[in-house]
């Protein structure tokens, strides 16, 4: 059969079996958008609190008062991981409040593609915060580029330095225990954030604050207070209200036995 | 145009990879895009591992250098990195023992050092388990108690021995915690947390794409 750029003669280039998540993309993007230009022209949003963002600047705060650093993970994943980029995000919000209360700040880092990002960010929050001489481009640090090697390395750190505060926001594996425990151990005040619920449990029994699933993504947004920002997460709420409505009429044709229609729409392709 | 150019960059790069999945792979038009993206992210990836190398050194020098606290460490890394480095850099034409083959020193010290030293760390994890389970288990709270009954009996269930013990009440038990527990309760919340946590990133790559979020390059 002749190939063309597109592919064998009479294959289509467009993959019809996933129509149903283009359906989704289009109504999300939809919705973010509109609540972001409802945001733009002065429409008041609720958001709930989120105690683990609140507590960041007071746990900043304790660090000044101690006289010692705060400790910030952003993750051991490299940088096209979203939970990265979130983490990522937070830590310019982290490093300004740092700035503004001249508080030591550590940010010890897996990848040289994280090393980098990290250091525009903390540059520019330091700026920001008008203290651009205090900045030491040696706050964010490579530090190993094997998981547990990364682990010893931080945890040797808290135990020997003892940062009054570890923030830990980003995409976590086996070591979310090791590290969230050693800081424990060491008597650190503790706010952690992940997407990933089989981290979830051991960061709640070690850590004082978890921010959870979507919350981390919802932190950038959280933390600026900009209208245009907490747009998309209304959308998001839209969405969730979405899902659920969805899963109630799933539930009721299941129940009377006619769901197979409407349960191929949302089969995985 | 530090701002514009990384913004256009992640518009451009956002979209390519939203069409291509809508797109059919098996055409040579999207899977070559695919591929050469891939080949962009490993040729860019090497070059930012030099980065990594220079900045562990430097860091490290410094510390040395300036006799800081804790510098023995940091001279313990430096020549930990240029002993695993330098061997496994050399051609393997120089001698047997260069390279990154079986055999070679890197071989070696990957094998008896770091290999053995990486699952030392991992299995103190259970050590921590240990810990981080009975703060969290203590009955203190109806919260907590709730906690300790349900993981105690779920528990129970993954262990054989813990199996037969509760099998001696009644053999349904087991089933239970796995239908009730396990595949309930446990799913649902999990569900729901992946459920908000999908839409969390969605909206976030979206934000990011679209130029709305620009917090990951220090820019409100």
């Amino acid at each position: 059969m002749p190939e063309s750029v597109f592919g064998q003669e009479g294959e289509s280039l467009f993959r019809y079996d996933r129509i149903n998540a283009l359906v989704a993309v289009v109504v999300f993007s939809f919705a973010i958008l509109l609540f972001t230009k409802w945001a733009k022209e002065g429409k008041p949003l609720f958001l709930r609190k989120i105690p683990g963002l609140e507590a960041i600047e007071e746990a900043v705060g304790r660090a000044t008062e101690m006289g010692r650093p705060v400790l910030f993970i952003p993750g051991i994943a490299e940088l096209d991981e979203i939970d990265t980029i979130a983490g990522i995000s937070i830590l310019g919000r982290v490093a300004q409040i740092t700035a503004q209360y001249e508080t030591p700040l550590y940010v010890p880092v897996r990848y040289p593609l994280v090393l980098a990002a990290g250091q525009e960010v903390v540059e520019q929050a330091y700026i920001k915060a008008g203290k651009p001489e205090l900045y030491d481009k040696d706050i964010v640090r490579y530090v190993a580029g094997e998981q547990f090697s990364f682990t010893a390395t931080v945890n040797g750190y808290m135990m020997r330095v003892r940062p009054a505060t570890n923030i830990y926001m980003g995409a976590f594996f086996a070591e979310s225990l090791l590290l969230a425990e050693t800081g424990n151990a060491a008597g650190s005040i503790q706010i952690a954030g992940t997407a990933r619920p089989e981290q979830l449990p051991f960061f709640i029994a070690a850590c004082d604050y978890t921010l959870m699933g979507e919350e981390l993504y919802a932190a950038s947004a959280y933390l600026s207070h900009e209208p245009i920002m907490m747009g998309g997460l209304k959308g998001q709420d839209f969405m969730k209200i979405l899902i659920i409505i969805l899963i109630i009429i799933g539930i009721v044709l299941v129940l009377f036995d006619s769901a197979e229609i409407y349960l191929s729409w949302f089969e995985e392709n | 145009m530090r701002t514009t150019l990384p913004l256009a960059v992640a518009f451009i790069t956002g979209l390519v990879f939203v069409i291509t999945f809508f797109l059919n792979e098996e055409s040579p038009l999207v899977g070559g895009v695919s591929k050469q993206l891939l080949d962009w992210l490993i040729i860019i990836g090497g070059f930012t591992l030099l980065l990594g190398v220079v900045s562990i050194l430097r860091v490290s020098w410094q510390s040395v250098e300036r006799r800081k606290e804790d510098w023995i460490y940091k001279l313990i890394t430096i020549l930990s990195v240029l002993v695993m480095a330098i061997p496994g850099l050399l051609p393997e034409s120089w001698s047997s023992l260069f390279g990154r083959q079986e055999g070679t020193i890197y071989d070696w010290l990957f094998l008896n050092l770091q290999a053995p030293m990486m699952a030392t760390m991992f299995a103190t994890l259970a050590f921590y388990i240990a810990s981080a389970a009975y703060r969290a288990f203590r009955a203190r709270t109806a919260e907590a108690t709730i906690l300790l009954v349900t993981a105690t009996l779920v528990m129970l269930w993954r262990v054989p021995m813990g199996e037969a013990f509760l099998n001696l009440f009644s053999e349904e038990i087991p089933g239970l915690i796995n239908t009730y527990i396990m595949g309930g309760v446990n799913l649902a919340v999990q569900r729901g947390i992946i459920i908000g946590a999908a839409l969390g990133a969605a909206a976030m790559s979206l934000r990011i794409i679209l130029g709305i979020e620009r917090t990951y390059m220090g820019k409100s």
